[in-house]
């Protein structure tokens, strides 16, 4: 299955991109996606998470074409 | 309700103005309207900031914002709710955002426009970063709880 990965703001600018498209065979959670495009770099705590444009937690399934996106805390407004 | 995401600069008293006369059906419904207005500092954290870049997620902004307004609008009897937000390279003294509230009594405007605002500071994704007069760079690492 196909997974689009989206990196905002300062997290994108530490690993260096603002996308990854990915290929999954079998169950994978929001983790397992982060670990797979990210091999060599511990996933922040303070990271959230969002599949599909909602937030959601590190161990929600993901499922073909989703949209996983990692970002830091917002600071809008 | 309208959700707005400008990447220019706005006015946001003109929004307002331009929204409640074009609502038609509003008229004559509510007697309350609170106006939230965020602008840029030229200050932050002890040093002086020159300039600021609003970095959003096309799409998720829009649909958290609607999810907060639609949070507001079931827990207080708003009449209508207008939310406009910058993006992009934003300057000292320009608007950031704008929360525009209408009820029927002011403690219902006040009350949903205070929801929106904190919801939107800790849910809406929004990054900021600021250029610093040194002409260093620097991400905002969170916002402040603003009850606190």
């Amino acid at each position: 299955m196909s997974i689009k990965v989206r990196y905002f703001a300062s997290l994108k600018e530490s690993i260096g991109r603002s996308e990854d498209n990915l290929e999954f065979s079998g169950l994978t959670t929001v983790a397992d996606v982060w670990r797979s495009a990210n091999p060599n770099k511990t996933l922040p705590d303070n990271i959230l998470t969002a599949v599909n444009m909602d937030y959601v937690e590190l161990n929600s399934a993901v499922k073909d074409g989703d949209e996983v996106a990692f970002f830091p805390p917002v600071t809008g407004g | 309700m309208e959700i707005k995401i400008y990447a220019e600069s706005f006015d946001p008293l003109k929004e307002v103005q331009v929204y409640q006369s074009s609502a038609k059906d509003m008229a004559g419904k509510f007697g309350a309207t609170n106006i939230f207005i965020g602008t840029m500092r030229d200050f932050n954290e002890g040093d002086d900031i020159t300039g600021m870049t609003l970095e959003y997620y096309p799409g998720m902004t829009e649909k958290q914002l609607e999810k907060i307004v639609a949070e507001a609008l079931r827990q207080w009897p708003v009449i209508d709710a207008l939310v406009v937000h910058r993006v992009g390279d934003i300057l000292p003294n320009e608007p950031i955002v704008l929360v525009a509230v209408w009820t029927s009594h002011r403690g219902d405007a006040f009350d949903a426009s205070r929801y929106i605002m904190e919801a939107l500071k800790s849910r809406a994704p929004f990054w900021k970063k600021e250029l610093l007069k040194s002409q260093a760079e620097r991400w905002l690492l969170k916002n402040t709880d603003g009850y606190l």
